[in-house]
């Protein structure tokens, strides 16, 4: 009698959704739910392709989990929403004016390679979404990193070619390619940035709605606060503090930071991922910590302009030590249960 | 590998049973780091035949004189003779561009484990004519990975196969001729290979 117990809690220590297999699907469309807001902002200023490119990446994925579910002889569970998630946060960190390959070959990347070669959901190491924007990132560098067009600013479908616009890039924020260095680009205000009216990927651009979203679940329990709030804490901290070696009026301007870039949606929505994070309250604040300095550090001294896709897959790397190094002293104990946040 | 083995299942058994790379993984490093055009792929492939099955048809001769306690500097020398032959022959008579991103890998071929196991594990047991033959056919076996992976490399990340536009709309995805490209490109094949190896276990 002794062992059953302890194989009990072992199974749902492991478990990356807390709530028990009954409550995933709640969970996940409680999530999908809270990205809206910042779905309709990415519509509202990219125009109506942005939903084209949505419905793609949510349709690859919902297609590919299914298709690898039935491939491994399991059940088919595509209703409980995580590959939905995927393929919304997928787009989300896609550029809005992206061919219409790219969000189709990365969905399939995400959930076929990212989760299901690693067992499926709840066994995957890495964010499905930010990984297969890595992949993406550096399997078609053009259309991801400097071929971006401002579809708002062109009009439905029109495209008009990046360099001497302003500023089409969200990660041109920190520091993009030469080129935008040379253009000599204008610092937005906060105003625009907070709600949006900024260019960027297409889930990324509003931090307000972001934010909304992320309370949200912040209030439901679904998210722990300790994520987003070390993540963005640390990011401003460090961004006022840290010499940038990076020369824009705006380089040690914390509330720009903040603001920009996918860090609100990195913070809420991906770092977040019960799957790839700690289990423990202390893991979460340490994995949230880790997120934000190398964040800054990325933005400040590494090549790439923006440093929250790698933050999170480096410490998604790291989650499994850092669970076991934050591992409650007594097993078996219920003073801090696994997987007991919310 | 007992005796049993008739010839052809000598050859044969290097195809596919005991595929250098896809079964035995071994090679990983040249196989890698080669196969981002099918035609390096082959050349590749066709050096590493070569080199073997001499390899393997020398030391099946002197193996009675090789002392057991030195037998692996032996064979190292033994192959690092051909792999010169082999090398300098390429840089004679092939295009200088598969020479040029060879590079590194042709001397290589010196520690390839392949050719390694095979006079360990073979060669320094059996008689000279299977030896060639196992030879022969580890060496096909290797060069038929080899393109396979290379083959998949190529038409992802360039489009193309054997410098063939495959189609004129397609976008190529650069990843796969790179280093991570590599490492997909082998995981997923490994585990297309498994995965047949599993069924044919469970309908056996």
């Amino acid at each position: 009698m002794a062992e059953t117990p302890e194989r009990v809690e072992l199974i749902v220590s492991s478990s990356p959704h807390i709530r028990g297999p009954e409550n995933i699907p709640k969970v996940m469309w409680t999530v999908v739910a809270a990205l809206v807001p910042a779905g309709l902002m990415g519509v509202y200023f990219f125009g109506y392709y942005v939903l084209e490119v949505i419905f793609l990446c949510v349709a690859t994925a919902v297609a590919a989990e299914a298709a690898c579910q039935k491939l491994r002889g399991r059940s088919v569970t595509v209703n409980d929403g995580s590959a939905v998630i995927t393929g919304i946060l997928l787009a989300y960190v896609l550029p809005p004016s992206v061919p219409w390959y790219i969000p189709v070959v990365g969905a399939a990347f995400a959930i076929a390679i990212v989760k299901h070669t690693f067992g499926g959901l709840g066994n995957n190491i890495w964010n499905p979404a930010l990984a297969a924007r890595a992949f993406l990132q550096i399997a078609y560098p053009a259309p991801i990193n400097s071929d971006w067009r401002s579809l708002h600013e062109a009009g439905f479908l029109q495209s008009i070619t990046l360099t001497d616009d302003k500023g089409q890039l969200v990660h041109a924020v920190t520091r993009a390619t030469p080129l935008f260095k040379e253009a000599g680009w204008e610092k937005y205000d906060y105003m625009s940035m907070l709600i949006g009216n900024v260019p960027g990927c297409i889930g990324e651009t509003s931090a307000i709605a972001l934010i909304l979203g992320g309370l949200y679940l912040i209030y439901r329990g679904y998210v722990d606060w300790r994520v987003p709030v070390g993540f963005i804490g640390t990011a401003f901290i460090l961004a006022q503090v840290l010499p940038p070696r990076i020369e824009t009026p705006w380089a040690n301007d914390p509330f720009y930071h903040v603001l920009a870039g996918g860090l609100m949606l990195g913070a809420f929505f991906m770092a977040t991922d019960m799957v790839t994070s700690p289990l423990t309250k202390k893991g979460l604040a340490i994995f949230g910590i880790g997120c934000g300095l190398l964040t800054v550090l990325i933005r400040f001294y590494a090549a790439y302009p923006e440093g929250v896709c790698y933050s999170i897959l480096i410490m998604n790397t790291a989650t499994p030590l850092i669970d076991r190094y934050t591992q409650p002293k007594l097993l078996g104990g219920g003073k801090t249960a696994p997987g007991g946040k919310g | 590998m007992n005796k049993e083995h008739t010839i052809i299942q000598e050859f044969t058994k290097g195809l596919f049973a005991h595929n250098p790379l896809f079964v035995a993984l071994l090679g990983m490093c040249p196989s890698l780091a080669v196969t981002t055009s099918v035609r390096n792929g082959l050349a590749m492939g066709m050096a590493v035949i070569l080199v073997i099955t001499l390899s393997n048809v020398l030391i099946s001769l002197i193996r009675n004189q090789i002392p057991k306690a030195v037998r692996i500097p032996c064979f190292i020398v033994v192959i690092a003779a051909f792999v010169t032959m082999v090398e300098l022959l390429m840089k004679a008579y092939l295009p200088p561009e598969i020479n040029e991103s060879l590079g590194i890998f042709i001397p290589l071929i010196v520690v390839n484990c392949v050719i390694m196991y095979r006079a360990e594990d073979f060669a320094s047991k059996h008689g000279v004519f299977r030896s060639a033959i196992d030879g022969i056919g580890m060496g096909a076996g290797f060069t038929l990975a080899l393109a396979t992976l290379s083959t998949i490399r190529e038409a992802i990340g360039v489009g193309t196969i054997l410098g063939v536009k495959i189609s004129e709309t397609y976008q190529p995805a650069s990843v796969m001729i790179m280093a991570p490209g590599a490492f997909l490109g082998l995981g997923l094949l490994l585990a297309y290979f498994n995965w047949r190896r599993l069924r044919k276990g469970e309908k056996a």
